[in-house]
Parts: structure tokens; sequence; C-alpha cells
């Protein structure tokens, strides 16, 4: 049955699978020597937003569903990882898998009302949920309101390594980030990621195949929701706060524009795009007041010129090259 | 490093063959935080990087072989952004002394950092009295104003004018709570009552429900427990509804002189409110404000802004007795030390706390036949002097407070 | 809730109620323009906040800088910002349609962005002070009614029963209509679909400017106004059935009463119960009350 539906989908030659491989081991080489030269807690940063990002494009990219809310996830893992980090007294690793396990849990909940919708419908219905977490997080007691979850402390990693440094606390991110990046290679490249790809090409022939899709999108959607959820609870850590700011509507859309500057549906674009946005960030604080005229700026140029995003226009220029030798 | 390249930096001045290897990197660093372009941009934004370097100007550090520089960055009212930045300068950029950070949240995350990497920290911007309570450290001084000095100021003067019985229109935030319990236990503390309150969510487009709610109670003041466009929009739209001619009367807990100037006299006529500093009351202040308007397209200066100023003249002065700016928690023991003393604020000295104690002034806005000039808004009511100003010592439990 | 309704005495009730519909006329002339944008043009228009704002500036600017009062900004002001529109239409969303959804609301996104960040650079974020044109008011039983507020409940009225009629019942609209199921046909008989399209934007832009009038004396004139108000506006046309025209009008005000109510009963929800009622239409009415399943 798999082998019908992966032949009708461009299924992925072993050799490209070895050059995003490739690329992977280069990325992650570039990640070990970064901090020589840039500021650990500013790739950190990088780290989580990339993973967030990953972790969207699951969604959007591989089986087609515009998530318009995954700030829920990112933003109560924030919550409930480091509260149980600082109130509870978690160890780090505890906190960030228990962020991390309430995404997924959140995400089994609130797919469960999503995946039977599609198309706008499913932004919409993820929308108004994220919406209503938001209020839940305003409102409860142990979030602290919008001054947020403050000082939460970092400790020790499984007991032995001190993550309080931010250099060594940088490496262990870099693994966190590395790990999930694999599961999510791995995932797309299995018979399950190829079946989402399938329902992402055509919906009613994977169901007439005998899929049984909604059991899929709910699985894609579960995993997702747990990676942003571990994305979020990292980044409460990196930061020693949590804060309303990761739980807003506008997060959402940020995670949109990431990914799709750096190209949907590819492995690497949302990494490249949320380095992008989150440099941009950082580099647009000096030019004060016109931060939002050039951020709307480059969206209006990414979508009027480069559709497919840095690494989708860097994919295609490379084919089309190979394609004229 | 993006930052460090980028921020325009100032006032780089190089006295010939005097390197002071005291201070960090040679230089010392002001980072000046807050929001460039968002909600609380008018309130210190660019005027208050403007402000910082004014003050190293008038300071003369040239002149005293001190090689200053001031840059800036916009936290987008975003703490994790805030946070960035500030670990970031403090680790990477030298930067030395962080200014500003309206946003309470923001502030909050600083403090911490400011803490934990020993350097200095001085609030002109955030309003929460929990940086001088709770959240208090010995890395942090909170410079112009906070949630208890403008809920006492204003909720006293009010009570004993005869306004007893108060209704609240709150943020549903966390800093809309503070100042209403804060104003609450005041009104109550002076004889008077809280017959409700209502808290709306925060940028709230329309507050007519609200506000009739606030009718319905029949309480004599109405006070707007909000900020900046959540209280210009109740303040336009009691107007409207005819609240203050059914004889009920608005007291803003936090206005800003920019808040009047979004309002119009015509609409903001009457109000009372409590502000630090105003640009109007001296020719010192006068000069400053003139000054100021030139270079910021004629809008007047914020107390914020005054308040960036005032901080950075006597931070210059500390680390210039010191001769050192390198541990942030002896320059802000040095600061406490000294007494306060500039053109913009006169007097004054620091708390333990981290509390700058000044006076504060109660003030009312003019009627629109009684401004002359533009930018003439208020007037100077009341001083408060800075005992009766800020939340007595005892109150804060601020654990560097040995009792 | 009948509990709390008993504790509220229905003289306030009323007034409530009242408030709510005046609110209610703001979401239904809003998200009137967007399901007339998105029913005809199939963008999703996240602009529109921004052109709500440029309408309020406009205003702003013609009493200000032209001595042009309150109803002669009524006029020119959506003409105004609608040609704004028309020119964005033409240059950078048209180029779009045979796309996804996803990259006309992109890039509408972007375009709010940017025309968000050059009003707050140039005219600070506090905002501006636009007086009010009718002051005063009636006093009714319940509640004291501003005369500005009877104001713009009339002028929705009008406004949204005019588009309405002028789509579903007028020939004009026929061919509109027709343009957005077949436009291949349409362009066929002779009519000129790539402009009706255009000006159909223009005229959705316009909408949004003219409520952008309308809030100008009775909220505040600030580059942040149109960012707070779109994702409600949103919500109320998804509710509605995107691109029913009757179904925004008739959600906007229904909305704004279910708005006005939270107000009173719990106020702390009253921006997210248009979420709530969002998410269960969805899954009891995936199309929205008035839309029908593609």
């Amino acid at each position: 049955m798999s082998t019908a539906v992966t032949a009708t989908v461009t299924s992925k030659s072993a050799g490209a699978k070895n050059r995003e491989l490739i690329a992977f081991a280069v990325l992650i080489g570039i990640g070990l020597v970064a901090p020589i030269a840039i500021y650990p807690v500013f790739l950190m940063k990088v780290l989580c937003f990339a993973l967030f990002a990953c972790a969207f494009n699951l969604l959007i990219g591989y089986v087609g569903l515009l998530s318009f809310g995954h700030a829920m996830f990112f933003g109560l893992a924030a919550y409930v990882g480091g509260y149980s980090v600082k109130a509870w007294g978690f160890s780090p690793e505890l906190g960030i898998l228990y962020g991390t396990a309430c995404g997924a849990v959140l995400g089994l909940v609130t797919g469960l009302l999503a995946i039977r919708r599609q198309g706008i419908y499913f932004a919409m219905v993820t929308l108004a949920l994220s919406q209503m977490v938001f209020f839940y997080c305003l409102q409860a007691k142990f979030t602290g309101g919008e001054d947020g979850i403050q000082a939460i402390p970092r400790g020790h990693f499984l007991g032995l390594i001190n993550i309080q440094d931010d250099l060594t606390f940088y490496y262990v991110v870099l693994a966190i980030f590395a790990g999930a990046f694999l599961l999510i290679w791995r995932t797309v490249n299995s018979p399950f990621g190829q079946v989402l790809k399938a329902i992402r090409e055509n919906e009613p022939r994977a169901i007439s195949l005998g899929y049984r899709v909604d059991h899929y999108k709910l699985m894609a959607f579960v995993l997702s929701a747990a990676l942003a959820g571990l994305a979020g609870a990292t980044k409460a850590l990196v930061f020693q706060l949590a804060s309303l700011t990761d739980v807003t509507w506008q997060m959402s859309g940020e995670v949109v524009l990431m990914t799709l500057v750096g190209g949907m549906g590819t492995i690497f674009g949302p990494v490249v795009g949320a380095a992008v946005i989150i440099t941009m960030q950082n580099y647009l604080a000096g030019f004060g007041e016109w931060v939002l005229v050039i951020q709307g700026f480059i969206f209006v140029v990414v979508v009027m010129a480069f559709r497919k995003g840095i690494v989708g226009e860097i994919q295609d220029w490379w084919t089309k090259r190979a394609n004229k030798a | 490093m993006r930052l460090n390249t980028l921020a325009v930096s100032t006032a780089v001045l190089l006295a010939a063959g005097s390197a002071h290897a005291q201070y960090t990197n040679g230089t010392i660093k002001i980072g000046v935080m807050n929001d460039q372009s968002g909600l609380y941009a008018d309130v210190s934004g660019p005027g208050g990087t403007w402000a910082a370097k004014k003050a190293v100007e008038d300071y003369g550090a040239a002149k005293k072989g001190l090689k200053v520089e001031v840059v800036f960055a916009d936290h987008q009212n975003k703490p994790d952004v805030g946070s960035n930045i500030a670990r970031q300068w403090y680790d990477v950029d030298g930067v030395d002394v962080i200014v500003d950070v309206p946003t309470s949240s923001v502030a909050l995350a600083i403090t911490q950092i400011a803490k934990e990497k020993n350097k200095v920290f001085l609030g002109s911007g955030p309003a929460s009295s929990d940086l001088t309570g709770k959240a208090c450290n010995a890395n942090f001084i909170h410079w112009t104003y906070d949630t208890w000095a403008l809920a006492n100021g204003t909720g006293k003067a009010i009570v004993q004018t005869g306004g007893k019985s108060w209704y609240f229109l709150t943020a549903d935030y966390a800093f809309g709570h503070a100042l209403e319990k804060d104003t609450g236990d005041v009104v109550k503390k002076n004889g008077g009552t809280v017959v409700g309150a209502v808290r709306h969510p925060l940028s709230t487009n329309d507050f007519s429900s609200f506000l009739l709610q606030a009718q319905s109670s029949k309480a004599q003041i109405v006070g707007l427990a909000n900020a900046g466009g959540d209280t210009i929009n109740s303040i336009k739209q009691a107007a409207e509804f005819g609240i203050v001619e059914g004889g009920q009367k608005l007291a803003g807990m936090l206005m800003f002189i920019t808040d009047v100037h979004a309002l119009g006299l015509k609409t903001a006529q009457g109000l009372n409110f409590t502000t630090a500093w105003y640009w109007d009351m001296n020719d010192a202040n006068r000069a400053f404000a003139k000054e100021f308007a030139a270079a910021n397209g004629g809008k007047h200066p914020t107390m914020v802004q005054a308040g960036i100023y005032s901080s950075v003249i006597h931070y210059l002065k500390a680390v210039e007795a010191m001769k050192s700016d390198a541990d942030g928690a002896k320059v802000v023991a040095k600061m406490k030390s000294m007494p306060t003393e500039d053109k913009l604020f006169g007097k004054g000295t620091i708390r333990e706390d981290g509390r700058h104690m000044h006076d504060m002034y109660l003030v009312e806005v003019k009627k629109p036949a009684e401004s002359k000039k533009p930018w003439d808004y208020v007037t100077v009511k009341k001083t408060i002097p800075a005992a009766e100003a800020f939340r007595p010592l005892k109150d804060g439990g601020c654990e560097l407070v040995k009792s | 809730m009948l509990f709390e309704l008993i504790g509220i005495p229905p003289q306030a009730l009323f007034g409530q109620l009242l408030l709510g519909l005046i609110n209610g006329a703001f979401y239904a002339m809003m998200s009137l323009g967007l399901a007339v944008i998105f029913g005809l043009l199939n963008v999703i228009n996240f602009t529109h906040g921004a052109q709500y704002m440029m309408g309020a500036f406009a205003a702003w600017m013609l009493l200000e800088w032209a001595g042009i009062p309150y109803w002669g900004a009524l006029v020119l002001a959506p003409i105004i910002v609608g040609v704004t529109g028309i020119v964005m239409e033409k240059l950078l969303l048209k180029r779009l349609y045979h796309l996804d959804h996803l990259y006309g609301l992109l890039l509408t996104f972007g375009l709010a962005l940017m025309i968000e960040g050059f009003f707050r650079k140039q005219f600070g974020s506090s905002g501006l002070p636009y007086s009010n044109p009718l002051p005063g008011g009636t006093r009714l039983s319940f509640m004291f009614l501003p005369n500005y507020r009877a104001w713009i409940v009339v002028a929705s009225l009008v406004i949204c029963f005019g588009t309405w009629f002028m789509i579903e019942r007028t020939k004009l609209g026929s061919y509109l209509r027709a343009a957005t199921e077949r436009p291949d046909l349409v362009q066929a008989f002779g009519i000129n679909v790539p402009r009706m399209i255009t000006l159909t934007y223009g005229f959705g832009v316009g909408l949004a400017a003219l409520a952008g009038v309308l809030a100008a004396p009775a909220y505040n004139v600030s580059p942040l106004m149109g960012s707070n108000l779109i994702i409600i506006v949103f919500a109320v046309v998804v509710i509605g059935g995107m691109g029913s025209i009757l179904g925004a009008i008739i959600t906007g005000f229904g909305l704004g009463i279910i708005e006005g109510l939270t107000k009173v009963f719990y106020p702390e929800a009253s921006n997210t119960v248009i979420f709530i009622v969002m998410a269960i239409v969805l899954m009891v009415k995936p199309a929205g009350l008035f839309g029908t399943p593609k």
C-alpha cells in the first residue's frame, strides 16, 4: 500500500538524502565554531526560534496545514517549563521535558478540534484556540501576568553540566536542536512522512487508498506542537524568563514569516529564515523608529520576488544548473 | 556585536594623553534602552537617547578627560528582546550602565541581569514599585517615578479635596492591578471608600461600556488605573458620554505630558495627575525643553526623559569620583552615598532600597484659554515633598533594607 | 448566567445592549469591506486595519492642513485612501491572484507593517486629538446617548444596507458576482474584469477608511488603532462566512452585542469572547454562519 503512494509522490533519491545529511553536518559544524565570533545568548535565541520554525514547517511544508496559533505551544511550554523549574525545583532537563509534554498534550487537545478543518478555516480555528490560551496565560496566577515568570534558575543539566555559563549552555541547546532536527528529518523521510506528503498533494486520493488521514494529520500536529513546546521551554531557560510575548498572535505570525522567508517545505528553510529574522530584529534595533517599515518592506519583497524563500530559491537555482549541465 | 557597530555612538570625547585605565575598555559606555517605535516611544524613545547624550555633553565629560559613549536600542516592549540586548551589551559590547527601560516586565528582567553581571541599571521609564520592593537589588536605582508615588500623590490630594468615593477602570495587567491596589489603599487610609472596579483588557478600543458601569456606580471619582492609549481613549470617551458633566471626576493614575498632548486641552482640561517633572516650572527646565524641542521636532520633554538626563549626570559624578566603573554594585553604593543634584531635578538623595528621592508635583490640566504657548498644558497645584512622595522604606519588603 | 442577570438592573442592561450595537456598527463596516474584498478578489486583506487608520489620519490631516471639517472628510478621506488602495492593487496585489490565499495575506501583512511604521515615525505613537462634530446627547431613560454615537449607528446601517443592495440587487453587483465565479466568461461578454476587480478593491478599502473617519472623533487617532482591531474583524468575517456580505453585517452587529454583554459579566474576557464564538461556530458550521461550503 505505502509503496503505491510513495511512487506517486516525488520520492527523494538516496543521493538527495545524503546531500541533506552532509548539509546538516556542515550546519552543526558551523554551530560548533560559531560562538568564537558570535555572542552565545544570541545564538541560543536563533536555535530556539529555528527549532520553533522547523516544528511549524512540519505542518505547513509537509502536511499543507497553515497553523496561525503555534505560539500557544511555544508560549505555554515556556511558562510551564519555567514555572516547574522555578517553583517546584525541577532540574532543567525535567523542566524542558515537562514543557514539551505540556505542548504535546495541548497539541492533542487542540489538534482534535482543528484538523477537522482545512485551509483558512484551519488557520482560524488555531488562531481562536491560541487566543484562548493567551487569555488563560494572562489570567492564571502562576504566569505572573505581563511581568511573566522572571529569574528562572538554570542550574545543572543532567545534574552534571553547569549551564549557568552561557557557552556551556549553548552547546547543550545545540545538542537539543540537532536531536530535534534529526527527528524531523527522519520523520519527513519515513513512510509516515510520505503519507503526509500524499495527504498534502491530494487528500481525497489518500483517503481512497485507505489511509486514516485524520490519524496521520493528528500525529503530525501533536509532533509539531511538542517540538514547538521543546523550543519554548528551552527558550525560557535561555532567557531565564517566560512572558506573554511568546503567547501572542503576533508570535504566531512571526513564525509564519520565518518559515516563508527561509522557504516552506524545505528542510533547512526554517533554520535559515529564523536566523535571518532574528538577526534582523537585533540588527534593526539600531534603526529605532524605522524597524517596522524595513521589516514590512522585506516581507513585501520576499512575497513579490522570492516566493520560494531563500533556501527554496537556492535549491531551484541548483537544480536548473544541474539540469543544464 | 551588530549592535555595537550600528548603534549610533556619540560624544566620543578623547582628552589627549589621559587614558584612564580604570574604566573598563577605557570608556564609560551608557546604553539607553527603550521603546523606540511602539506604545511608549513618545514617553522616552528617541528623545530619551537625546537626553542621555545631552547629559554627557552638559557634564563636560570631554574637559574632564572622561571618554563617554552613548548607545541605544529598541526593546520593542518584549522582555526577551530586552534581555538579549542587555546581556550582549554587558557581556560583549562593554556597556557599563543601562538607563531608562520603560515597561515593567522588561525592567524586571534587566535588574536580574544587571545583578548577575554586576553592572548598573538606572530605571527612569519603568513604573512598578516592586523594583524597589520585592525585586530590589544592589545594582539598580529607580529614578523618576513609580506606581506607589503616582497613586499616593493623586489619590491623597483628591480625597483631601473631597473626592471620597472611588470607582476604578483598571487595565487587566500587573501594572493596572498595582495602580488600583496602591491607590485604593491611599484612598481608604485617608477616609475614602472604593465602591468598585472594572477590569478591561489591555488596548481596548471602546470604553463606553466600562464608563457606563462607572457612571452607575455613582462614585465621585473615576480612577483610571491604566496607561497610554487606554487612558487617552477612556478620557476621550468619558467626555463624550457626559461623565464629567454628570458630576463625576476623572483621575488619571499614570499620565504623561504627551498623553495630554494627544488628548488636546479641550478634552483633558481639569484632569489631575502626579508627575515628577514639568518643563515649564523654572528657567533651567525651560531652557532644557527649548533645546529638546529644537532637536525632537517640537515635542517637549516628559518626566522620563528628564529623569534619564538626571540619572546620567549623577552616574558620571559617581564614576568620576571613584575613577572606576568596573564594579556595578560599588558604583551604585557610591551613588547612594552621594546627594544628587542637577539642573532638572534639583537636590535629592538615593535611598538604600534604590529609590531616588525627590519632590513630586500634583498638576492640573489647563483650560484651552489659559494655554499661552505650545505645550503650555498644566499648572502645578501642589509640591509633594520627597519624604511623603514615595513609599516608606519599611513597607517595600526590599531585602537590602536592614531592619 | 441567569443569576448574574438578576444582579444587573434591566435599565443598565439596555444601555449595555445599545453600546454593543454601536460597537457592532464598527465591526460590521470593517468586516463588510473585508468580505467584499475576499468575496470578489479572494484576497485576505490584512492591510484593512492600516487602511482604517489611514482613514482616521486622512480626516485629521484634512482638518489640520486644509481646514476641511468632518463632513467633508467623510466624503474625501475614503476617496483618497481608496485611491492608494487602487495603486497598491495595480502595483502589487494583482500579481498574486493566481497563487494561494496565503501570499495575498502575507503581502498585505507586510504592507500593513510598512504603513503603520511610517505613521508611527511621522506622528508618534500616542495619537492625535480630533474634536467631536456632534457634541451633546440625549438622555434616555436608561442611559445618556451621545449624538455622535447615534450618528455612527445610523451611518453604519445606511452604508451596510447600501453595499448589500448594490452587490446583491443591482446589475453592477450581478456582474461582480458573476466575475468571481467565472471571470473568463464575464470577460467574454465584453466586461473589463481586471478593472472591475481593481475598483472593487478600492471600494473595500474606501469602506475601511470611512470606518476610520467615523472612528476619529470617538476613539484616539493613533497609528496603532488598526492593528488592535484587525484580528477581531477577521474573526467576525470568518464567523459570518468568508465572502458573505450579509453574514459580515449581521455577525458584526451580533458580536458587538455579545461583546457588550461580556463587558458587564466578565469584562476581562471581552477581547477573547469573539474567539470563543469563532471556535464554536467553526466546529458546528465549518463555512461560517452564512457561508456556503465550497
